[in-house]
C-alpha cells in the first residue's frame, strides 16, 4: 500500500471508495504479536505470544478478562487494546448490575463494533489500531468474535490475528471441522499447537505463551505455566519418540533420566543432606 | 423609588408547581395479588376491581400481565403508575426483540431492572406506587418475585401483596408444597381469594387466575367464587352491642 492524495483524513474517500486511514491502522494490527483464539460447543480458548520488547522488560499484557463469561485477547496498539477492554467490563458489569444476569457476547460485540465505527466517521478522531478476539458463552453456547478497526465483526471457530499469524490460520483450517466436538484439553492443545506454528521454528516454552479458558461451568481464568508446560511436552515427546523410532539409542536415552531421577532419590534417602 | 419583593421560588419541596411532579399520594388503587409456584410453573390471582379511596369504582381492570415470552407481571396499588411500569417493559421487551439474535429476557432479569427501577424512584422521593409480583418459568425454572414500591426485592415459593400478606400467605406457609397439580394450585388460590373476598373491603366478587408455563402464558376469562353469608353472627349482627354507645 503506497501513500496517495486520500489518505490523510480518516473523513475522505478515494475515488475506488477506500477509507485508507482505517485500511492502515488494520495494517497496525498485523504488527502485533500473534493472537489466537478457538471454540468448542462448550468452549472458548484464547491464546497468545508474548514477546517483550527486551529482554530486561517484561512481556505486555495482551489477553483480558471482561466478566466471568467474556475474555478479549488483542493485536495491534496494546494501550487502545486497554481502553476497549475497560469499556468491555463497563458495559458487562453494568448490565449484570441491571439485570443480575451475564451480557450476552453477541450482544457486546455490537456495542464495540459500533464504538469503533463512530472513530471511522469523525474527522476530529483516528480510527481504534487495535484487533479483538472476543470469545464468550450466551445461550446458544460458545462463541467466538473478531472485531477489526473498521467497525466490522465476524464469529469464527478459530482465528488468528497478528504478525506471522498466517501459520496458525494455516494449521487452524486443517483442523477447524473437529473443533465444535472437541473435548476441553484437545482445544488447549491445539491452541497452544497453533501458537507453536507462529513461532516458526523457535522452542515452544510455556514462558513464551499464555493462554485463557472459559466454557460451560468453567469461568474465565489463565492457565498456569505448569499446566502448560505438560500440554507442551505431550507434543514434544510425541516428537522426541518418532525420532526415537529410528534409533533405538534415543529410546534409552530417554529411559536413562528417569533411571537417574530415581537413583538420586535413593541415594538421599541412605546419605543424609550435610547442612 | 422601586424595590422587588423577592419571591420564594427555588425550594422544590415548598413549590407548588413542582410538588404535583411528585406521586405523593395513590388515586385509583388495585388490592391483594397471590401468586404461587407450581408444578409446571407459576399461578397468579387477583381481583378485578379498581378502587378510588373507598369507592369500588372500575370493575374490569386488569391487573395481570404478560411480559414478553417468559414473565407474568401483577401489581397492586395505584393502577396509572402500573401502566407506566407497562409502558417501560414494553420498551424494553421491544429492544430485547429488536437484537433477534437468539436471547431473551427471562423472569430474572425483569425482575432486577424492575428492582432497579423501583429503587431509583424511591431514592428521588417519587415512587411508583405499586407492589409488583414478578412470575415466570424459562428453561424449566420456575421464578417467583416481589418488588415493593421502596425497592424492597426478594424472591419466594409464594407472594401475595398488601392484604394479601396478611390474609393469605399464613393459608400458603401451611398449606403450600412443591410440585402442586394445577388443579390443586387454583384450589389453594381460590382459597386465598374467598377469605380476601370476605375480610379485605377494597377487594370484589371478579377475579383472573393467570398461569405460566414453558409453553406461554394463559389468562382467565373472569369469574367469580361462591361465597356464603348465611352465618348465624351476620343475621343479628348487632345482638349483645345494642344502643350507639
Amino acid at each position: 500500500m503506497f501513500r496517495n492524495q486520500y489518505d490523510t483524513d480518516v473523513t475522505t474517500w478515494s475515488p475506488t471508495g477506500r477509507l485508507f486511514q482505517v485500511e492502515y491502522a488494520m495494517e497496525a494490527v498485523k504488527q502485533g504479536s500473534a493472537a489466537i483464539g478457538l471454540r468448542s460447543r462448550s468452549h472458548v480458548v484464547l491464546a497468545c505470544v508474548n514477546k517483550a520488547q527486551s529482554e530486561l522488560s517484561s512481556h505486555q499484557k495482551k489477553i483480558f478478562k471482561v466478566d466471568d463469561h467474556i475474555g478479549v485477547a488483542i493485536a495491534g496498539l496494546t494501550a487502545d487494546g486497554r481502553v476497549l477492554s475497560r469499556y468491555m467490563r463497563s458495559e458487562a458489569i453494568n448490565h449484570s448490575f441491571t439485570y443480575e444476569s451475564p451480557l450476552p457476547v453477541g450482544r457486546l460485540v455490537v456495542h464495540l463494533a459500533d464504538k469503533a465505527q463512530v472513530c471511522t466517521q469523525r474527522s476530529w478522531k483516528r480510527p481504534y489500531g487495535v484487533g479483538l478476539l472476543v470469545g464468550g458463552l450466551d445461550e446458544s453456547g460458545a462463541h467466538l468474535y473478531y472485531n477489526c478497526p473498521s467497525g466490522n465483526y465476524f464469529e469464527y471457530q478459530a482465528f488468528a490475528i497478528g504478525s506471522r499469524s498466517q501459520a496458525a490460520k494455516t494449521y487452524l483450517e486443517r483442523r477447524f471441522e473437529s473443533f465444535g466436538d472437541s473435548s476441553r484439553e484437545d482445544l488447549i492443545k491445539d491452541a497452544i499447537l497453533a501458537v507453536r506454528e507462529t513461532l516458526q521454528g523457535e522452542t515452544l516454552k510455556s514462558s513464551l505463551c499464555t493462554v485463557s479458558v472459559l466454557g460451560v461451568g468453567e469461568p474465565f481464568h489463565f492457565l498456569d505455566q505448569e499446566t502448560i508446560q505438560k500440554v507442551i511436552d505431550t507434543f514434544e515427546k510425541v516428537a522426541e519418540d518418532e525420532e526415537g523410532e529410528a534409533g533405538e539409542g534415543d529410546a534409552e536415552a530417554a529411559a536413562a533420566p528417569a533411571e537417574q531421577g530415581g537413583g538420586g532419590a535413593g541415594d538421599q534417602d541412605v546419605a543424609p543432606m550435610e547442612m | 423609588m422601586t424595590f422587588t419583593i423577592p419571591i420564594d421560588n427555588g425550594d422544590a419541596l415548598k413549590n407548588a408547581e413542582t410538588d404535583s411532579q411528585r406521586t405523593l399520594y395513590p388515586y385509583v388503587t388495585g388490592t391483594s395479588i397471590v401468586a404461587i409456584k407450581y408444578k409446571d410453573g407459576v399461578l397468579m390471582a387477583s381481583d378485578m376491581g379498581g378502587s378510588y379511596g373507598s369507592t369500588l369504582r372500575y370493575k374490569n381492570i386488569e391487573r395481570v400481565k404478560a411480559i414478553g415470552k417468559h414473565s407474568l407481571l401483577g401489581a397492586s396499588g395505584e393502577i396509572s403508575d402500573f401502566q407506566e411500569i407497562l409502558r417501560y417493559l414494553d420498551e424494553l421487551v421491544l429492544n430485547d426483540n429488536m437484537w433477534d439474535d437468539g436471547n431473551s429476557l427471562g423472569p430474572k432479569e425483569v425482575h432486577n431492572y424492575l428492582t432497579r427501577v423501583m429503587y431509583n424512584r424511591r431514592n428521588k422521593f417519587n415512587p411508583l406506587w405499586n407492589t409488583l409480583v414478578l412470575g415466570g418459568v424459562k428453561n424449566g425454572q420456575s421464578y417467583l418475585g416481589m418488588v415493593s414500591m421502596i425497592g424492597v426485592s426478594f424472591e419466594d415459593n409464594h407472594v401475595a401483596t398488601g392484604f394479601g400478606n396478611h390474609l393469605a400467605r399464613p393459608i400458603l406457609r401451611d398449606e403450600w408444597h412443591a410440585d402442586l397439580s394445577f388443579e390443586d394450585g387454583v384450589k389453594l388460590l381460590e382459597k386465598c381469594m374467598r377469605v380476601l373476598l370476605y375480610r379485605d373491603r377494597s377487594a370484589i366478587n371478579k377475579l383472573q387466575i393467570a398461569k405460566i408455563t414453558e409453553e406461554g402464558v394463559t389468562v382467565s376469562q373472569p369469574y367469580s367464587l361462591k361465597t356464603f353469608w348465611e352465618f348465624q353472627a351476620f343475621h343479628n349482627p348487632t345482638a349483645g352491642a345494642q344502643g350507639s354507645w
